[in-house]
């Protein structure tokens, strides 16, 4: 049983659609990702769960209840802003007091849940600091105690660690899945970079033009994107254009290259079900190509000649030409190649996915 | 959607630094920032809400929005639409009768034609000589560094809260026929007569340039400001000489508030009316001519006058606005490069720096200096001496004392707090209003109506009231509010809540909407948002505006000349008449007065912001 639900919500700025008939499902206790490139419509919809923003059509339920048109300060969600929007004429201890005191909380209990809160995010003592005096990582820790501080039904982080630098990013990431598991509660976390989302969420959508393409577990999306749109954003990958032959027959499909003219092989999946002999696409991580001098078995191994070589340290990037199809791979050690050398590329049937064209209008 | 998030992100950059800003309210130049125009011009922000960042997302609750929204449409109907319709509607008649009568008589009299024409003329002067002071000056603070350069950066400003007639006044007894300057030429050269008389265009264009070049000045200094220094520097790295870069680079992005500045002389030149009265001589202003019309009980000529009078000054406040708008793209450059001044090392400019700034500061400082030293003259000892021969407190003791003049500081005063507490208050309904949702175009609308009070000459508001409330109206049923005390309260009211109104507007626009939506999200209602969030970080804003109002109102001439009446004298009709019985000490004296009360309130409202801080 879903605890927050979108049913079809879409929201115009001006004449701008930003979000297009968005569904999702949230589970209880789970951190829930809305990832996608800036401008996709991730934010409007975390406002719009937030009731900072009303959506034009659609509704929102939390709990089986209709929130649509609830005002935010009637729903209990805390909020985590970008700029983290703490108040700046007041001090810490005021800042994350601010949610019990228009609750009308007794004064005690006011200290002892703000003094719980700033623990949990590890900035005891704090209280009396002005905010404005504090680092973008305190600043961001004030921010999420003041949003726990309410006892929130759901957590809302829109691009909260965005206006950090690498290291501290990566330390606080650690530490708010830590902290979120451990107080039980359920989140929703805006984010353009796959890696965080990857990283922290249970489950995650990708957006793109105010659409969720895809939502799944992250190695679900990494694995096999459904679209091109969804692979080409998840990291890189190798995008091969394909008919699919009408001999093939399930359990496995044939698809011919339209570069290479190479014939590949794959289990037939039940949702995967290209037309025949139209134009499809297939996709494979550069990581899950293999290369090796011989010929090793004989499904989906392709003969071809090493084009160019980039060493980046832990890894090294391989450009390859199989008879005009252009393929990347990631290699940890490629010192046995050469450029010029020739080599067999095999594509690992169970690593290649097949991709709804998102209308057809990617070019590839 | 991204219009959105970029807003926001230059909020937050920009709040800090404002709120700096807004601590230095003694501050001359700070107070002139509080202007309208150039409130906006170094916020990046216009009054029209062309960017949808500004406009906080949660609304006010219906029941609240419809008590604002009669509000401020009761204000705006009495105070601003129906007074204004009702001048051009009755210039428009003769006899009750339709008939462009009026214009087709004022037009064909060479006197009037000739005002207009005086008016524009000595207008297009007046801009161009501020800016000739101005823009360099702007430029000498800006750019370079020298000793005292902020004391007299602030100094440079000065002029902008003097009141007009004290300022007036105060230059008649410097550089007037009989005053400081010509006898101590006359003296030290033996002269007849006096060497010059303090009438007609020099004289006008001189005063006109000392009170109204700081529109240039702080605007100019506050579009340097913006601009970033990268850009220079961009343009020197691709071999541009630095006079190539002035031309190319630096002024076509300040041409957006140079020409605002122009409008803003222009339509305070238009406007302008002691300095004529008193020393304009054979200079016929349009002003002056309205206010001799009514004097002769010329009536209908009056009301034609100060409609053509209006026509120019709204038409400078549309074009205004226009420019408001393109001012953003100076704006968008918020990051980049930091200034730095150009410090003058060599020995000599920096000693001629000194002097020239020291030259320009006593320039500046000695008619005030002069006031001071003439209000401690004994009235009557002063009569070919350089300087007044004997001194003395009577002047003071008797302004002060007496039961008759002393109660015009009672008067003005009070009125002035009551226009500028009303305006306060009222500047929040509109504000919010404007900020809130609505249709863009009732915004203009509504920017376009609080503004106009404060474009219009005090002569023409003034008028205009006088003309729709000195009869029984429709609106007011039989009461009439000219002769009453409470004339001259919603007078200063229509006139200087403008000013609240846009610095209340501007911190409004400063304040990150994400903090409201914050307070929103952790369960404050609106009344919470508001006292809690809102209210607090406007407050220096909205204050600063409010002081700013109540300063302007002390001083205010133009329009209480020709509305006040024994139960209401303020300050400056005191002056007026004492100047005009030749109590030369007891005008001086109270200008003096009127000076200290206004530094000290700017004084007061520094302290009390910096306490807050």
């Amino acid at each position: 049983m879903a605890i927050l639900s979108l049913k079809n919500v879409s929201k115009h700025f001006d004449s701008t659609p930003a979000v297009a008939e968005v569904s999702l499902n949230v589970e209880r206790g789970e951190f829930f990702g809305l990832l996608g490139p800036s401008g996709c419509g991730k934010t409007t919809t975390l406002r719009m769960i937030a009731g900072l923003e009303k959506p034009d059509f659609g509704t929102i339920e939390f709990e089986g209840k209709d929130i649509t048109n609830l005002s935010p300060e009637h729903r209990g969600f805390g909020m985590v802003f970008q700029n983290y929007a703490l108040f700046p004429h007041l001090n810490v201890f005021e800042n994350v007091a601010f949610g019990l005191r228009a609750r009308h909380k007794p004064k005690p209990e006011i200290a002892e849940r703000v003094t719980s809160a700033l623990e949990l995010v590890q900035l005891p003592k704090y209280e009396k600091r002005r905010v404005d005096e504090l680092s973008g990582g305190q600043q961001q820790r004030v921010a999420i105690a003041r949003a726990i501080a309410i006892e929130p039904a759901l957590l809302l982080f829109d691009e909260p660690l965005s206006n950090l630098d690498v290291a501290l990013r990566e330390e606080t990431r650690g530490e708010l899945r830590e902290l979120v598991n451990r107080l039980g509660l359920t989140a929703v976390y805006v984010t353009h970079d796959q890696e965080e989302a990857f990283a922290l969420c249970d489950r995650t959508s990708v957006m793109m033009r105010g659409c969720i393409l895809q939502t799944g577990k992250p190695r679900e999306l990494y694995e096999h994107p459904a679209q091109i749109s969804v692979a080409r954003f998840l990291g890189r990958n190798n995008i091969i254009k394909v008919t699919r032959l009408s001999s093939s027959n399930p359990p496995f499909s044939e698809f011919k290259t339209l570069q290479g003219d190479h014939t590949l092989r794959l289990p037939t999946r039940d949702n995967e079900l290209a037309s025949m002999n139209k134009p499809s696409v297939l996709a494979i991580r550069p990581e899950h190509l293999l290369i090796t001098r011989n010929s090793e078995g004989s499904e989906n191994v392709l003969p071809a000649r090493v084009r160019e070589l980039n060493f980046a340290g832990a890894t090294s990037s391989i450009k390859l030409d199989a008879n005009g199809l252009q393929l990347e791979a990631l290699v940890l050690q490629s010192g046995s190649f050469a450029i010029g050398d020739s080599c067999f590329i095999t594509l690992p049937a169970e690593w290649l996915s097949l991709l709804k064209d998102g209308g057809g209008t990617e070019t590839v | 959607m991204k219009g959105r998030r970029g807003g926001r992100e230059e909020t937050v950059t920009g709040r800090k630094v404002e709120r700096e800003k807004n601590t230095q309210w003694s501050d001359p130049q700070q107070a002139a920032r509080d202007l309208p125009v150039a409130q906006s011009s170094h916020l990046s922000i216009s009054t029209f809400p062309h960017l949808p960042a500004s406009s906080p997302s949660l609304p006010v609750s219906p029941s609240p929005r419809l008590f604002l929204f009669l509000i401020t449409g009761l204000v705006l109907l009495y105070g601003v639409i129906y007074p204004n319709l009702q001048v051009v509607v009755s210039s428009l008649q003769r006899n009750h009768q339709w008939s462009l009568a009026n214009y087709a008589e004022a037009l064909s009299q060479s006197v009037v034609m000739e005002s207009v024409l005086t008016s524009l003329a000595v207008s297009i002067l007046t801009v161009l000589f501020c800016a000739l002071v101005g823009v360099p000056l702007a430029f000498l603070f800006e750019r370079y560094s020298f000793p005292a350069r902020r004391l007299f950066a602030v100094l440079a400003a000065l002029p902008l809260v003097l009141p007009p007639l004290v300022g007036t006044v105060a230059f008649i007894f410097l550089c007037g026929e009989s005053g400081i300057l010509a006898r101590l030429v006359q003296s030290v050269f033996h002269l007849e007569t006096a060497p010059w008389s303090l009438r007609g265009w020099t004289a006008l264009l001189l005063f006109h340039t000392y009170t109204m070049y700081p529109f240039f000045y702080v605007l100019t200094t506050a579009g340097l400001r913006r601009i970033d220094a990268g850009l220079a520097e961009a343009g020197r790295s691709l071999g541009a000489g630095s006079v190539y870069v002035l031309f190319r680079v630096v002024l076509p992005q300040l041409t957006p508030s140079l020409i605002a500045a122009g409008l803003l002389t222009f339509m305070t030149s238009m406007a302008s009316f002691s300095a004529p009265l008193l020393f304009g001589g054979g200079v016929r202003v349009l002003t002056l001519e309205i206010f001799t019309a009514r004097q002769r009980g010329d009536l209908e000529l009056a009301l034609t006058e100060t409609v053509i009078l209006a026509a120019f000054s709204l038409g400078a406040l549309i074009f205004f606005q226009r420019y408001e708008g393109t001012r953003k793209f100076a704006a968008a450059a918020t990051k980049g490069t930091g200034r730095r001044l150009r410090p003058i090392t060599g020995g000599k400019a920096r000693a001629a720096a000194m002097v020239g700034g020291l030259i320009f500061a006593s320039l500046l400082v000695l008619p005030v200096a002069t006031l001071v030293m003439v209000s401690f003259a004994r009235d009557g000892r002063w009569t070919t001496q350089t300087l007044p021969p004997a001194y003395t407190l009577a002047n003071y003791a008797r302004i002060l004392t007496e039961k008759d003049a002393s109660g015009v500081f009672i008067n003005s005063l009070s009125m002035s707090a009551i226009a500028a507490l009303a305006a306060l208050l009222w500047s929040f309904c509109v504000v919010t209003l404007a900020m809130g949702k609505g249709r863009r175009a009732w915004k203009r609308l509504l920017s376009l109506l609080v503004l106009i009070p404060w474009a219009l000459p005090g002569t023409v508001v003034a008028v205009a009231l006088a003309e729709t409330y000195g009869k029984p109206s429709p609106l007011l049923g039989s009461y009439v509010l000219i002769g009453t005390f409470w004339i001259l309260p919603v007078v200063y009211f229509l006139r200087f809540m403008p000013l609240v109104v846009r610095a209340l507007q501007a911190s409004m626009e400063q304040l990150d909407p994400a903090l409201e939506e914050a307070a929103g999200s952790l369960g404050a209602r609106w009344w919470q948002r508001f006292r809690r969030v809102t209210l607090p970080l406007v407050w220096p804003g909205a204050a600063a505006g409010t002081l700013l109002a109540f300063v302007i109102a002390l001083g205010e001439y133009v329009a209480s000349v020709l509305l006040f009446v024994p139960s209401n004298r303020p300050i400056s009709i005191a002056i007026a008449s004492e100047l005009r019985d030749f109590n030369l000490g007891a005008a001086a004296a109270y200008g003096v007065v009127l000076i200290l009360i206004i530094g000290v309130s700017l004084l007061v409202g520094a302290r009390f912001d910096r306490t807050r801080a």
